[in-house]
């Protein structure tokens, strides 16, 4: 199942573990990604918190985490590699898996088509 | 939508909108912060081939002399700038300061001779103060204009003398820091050899009406790309050029900010036409006993880009606070983080490992010689 957020994250819903990235809309924006900065792996956010760093030429974002959970694991190949979520954000550029504190969290998110509604 | 309602355009606005540019306020202004190539490529353009800047937010000011003779602008110029203007040439130009009282930095701007006046390029930001300045300080003895119908083109990079040449041939007899006058296609234009990015490369004066006409026609040729503020930002800090406002302003002195260059023979201490600019008294001493602080380039160890205004330290643990970062980003020429900022002189030598802080963490970061890249200048 696939979900989003405003803050134009998306989650790829396994069970209770979610894979999490930023939309395409969101990597076009920020434009040609040098730096990537992930989480510890057992680090725990709430819903909103600061989870991940990326960072074009001119300047720094946060990307937030969408819901309450733990990361369980990184993608080492966008930190070696920035330009991956420019190039495939939605598949290899995913950021990392967070599992979910309450599974039912996720159905608050947007589906694809409120999502693309909302960056219309 | 309303937030730029009251923005001022410049006259390739229209261009930019065609070109798909990303446009943002700027120092009163919507301005292209980037093309769709991106920051990156267009940065790596301008140091590969050429780029074409729109900088006609700049204040283009007519400084002449009223008793017609151009010395007596050089004089009256000279008492507001710490820089030799009686020397300067005419076909010449040169960087100067605006000083105040204090002997802080009211403006950063290029003054050229142009034989029967001076012509003089300053920050968009602060073009209003500073006609105010030169019309308060020296508008006795000069007539001051601010050149509100022309635009201003900047041609930057290794390949712009030979997309330059086939429009006008002679533009490879100049050196840098030349001004000439021309006609590119038929339109009348004043270019100087200089710029903002490091690069060799050209800066095109012209009348708004044909600024359009002669961009579209730069844009022709297959070695020229449009370039935003973005790239002209990280551009210039690979290249260890300062920007007002961030880098030197009224806080930092020409000392402190590594300027001694800008400041000739003739004008400090000993020389024939020693002081007589504002804040002359610090500025004087400083450059014979040095600065508490020196602006330096700084290289983070890690890939991490650090930005201003980061707090830097001594120590790895954030306890003594010494610095700040003045401008940082990633550099995509040096292909990594670079950053520029303030140190105290016992910090200031090359190779000096300083403290940066980023997102709460204490980053290594290395003094390291400005400029970053090789500058392409053709003196």
């Amino acid at each position: 199942m696939l979900k989003f957020t405003v803050e134009h994250e998306w989650l790829q819903l396994d069970g209770d573990v979610a894979t999490v990235g930023i939309t395409r809309h969101a990597a076009e924006q920020l434009g040609d990604l040098v730096f990537v900065e992930l989480p510890d792996v057992g680090a725990t956010f709430s819903k909103g918190d600061d989870a991940a760093t990326v960072e074009s030429v001119k300047a720094a974002s946060e990307v937030y985490c969408p819901l309450d959970g733990e990361i369980v694991e990184v993608n080492a190949a966008i930190t070696a590699d920035p330009s991956l979520v420019n190039s495939d954000p939605q598949g290899a550029g995913w950021f990392f898996k967070l599992k979910l504190a309450n599974r039912a969290d996720a159905d608050t998110l947007l589906d694809e088509a409120a999502y693309l509604e909302q960056i219309a | 939508m309303n937030d730029h309602a009251e923005l001022k355009t410049t006259p390739l606005h229209a261009l930019h909108l065609e070109l798909g540019a990303r446009m943002v306020p700027f120092a009163g202004y919507d301005m292209p912060v980037q093309y769709p190539a991106g920051v990156l490529k267009e940065h790596l353009q301008t140091r590969a081939a050429t780029g074409l800047f729109d900088v006609s937010h700049m204040g283009q000011v007519i400084v002449r002399a009223r008793s017609g003779d151009n010395a007596d602008a050089a004089r009256a110029l000279e008492s507001l700038v710490p820089v030799d203007v009686l020397g300067l040439g005419e076909g010449r130009q040169r960087y100067a300061l605006f000083t105040d009282e204090n002997g802080g930095i009211l403006d950063d701007l290029m003054i050229a001779n142009r034989g029967d006046h001076f012509f003089v390029v300053v920050n968009a930001a602060c073009k209003q103060a500073d006609v105010a300045h030169m019309v308060k300080r020296i508008g006795d003895t000069c007539e001051i204009t601010l050149l509100d119908d022309r635009a201003l083109l900047a041609l930057q990079g290794p390949r712009s003398v030979d997309v330059l040449a086939e429009l006008w041939a002679d533009v490879a007899h100049m050196r840098f820091m030349d001004v000439a006058e021309c006609h590119l296609h038929d339109q009348p234009c004043i270019i100087t050899r200089s710029g903002y990015s490091g690069e060799d490369g050209f800066e095109i004066s012209l009348p708004a009406i044909y600024a359009e006409d002669v961009a579209r026609r730069l844009l022709e040729h297959p070695d020229v790309q449009p370039v935003g503020l973005g790239a002209r930002d990280s551009l210039r800090l690979e290249a260890g050029l300062c920007l007002y406002g961030n880098d030197i302003d009224r806080t930092t002195s020409p000392v402190e900010a590594g300027l001694e260059w800008a400041i000739q023979k003739v004008r400090r201490k000993g020389g024939a036409r020693a002081g007589g600019f504002p804040g002359a008294a610090r500025i004087l001493d400083e450059l014979e006993h040095g600065a508490a602080r020196r602006r330096v380039g700084l290289k983070p160890e890690g890939k991490a880009p650090v930005r201003a205004p980061a707090a830097l330290f001594a120590d790895p643990e954030g306890r003594e606070e010494i610095g700040r970062v003045t401008s940082g980003g990633f550099g995509p020429s040096v292909e990594g983080p670079v950053a520029m900022g303030y140190l105290p002189v016992d910090k200031a030598a090359p190779g000096t490992l300083v403290h940066a802080e980023v997102r709460g963490k204490y980053l290594p970061v290395t003094v390291a010689a400005l400029p970053f890249i090789t500058p392409g200048y053709k003196r």
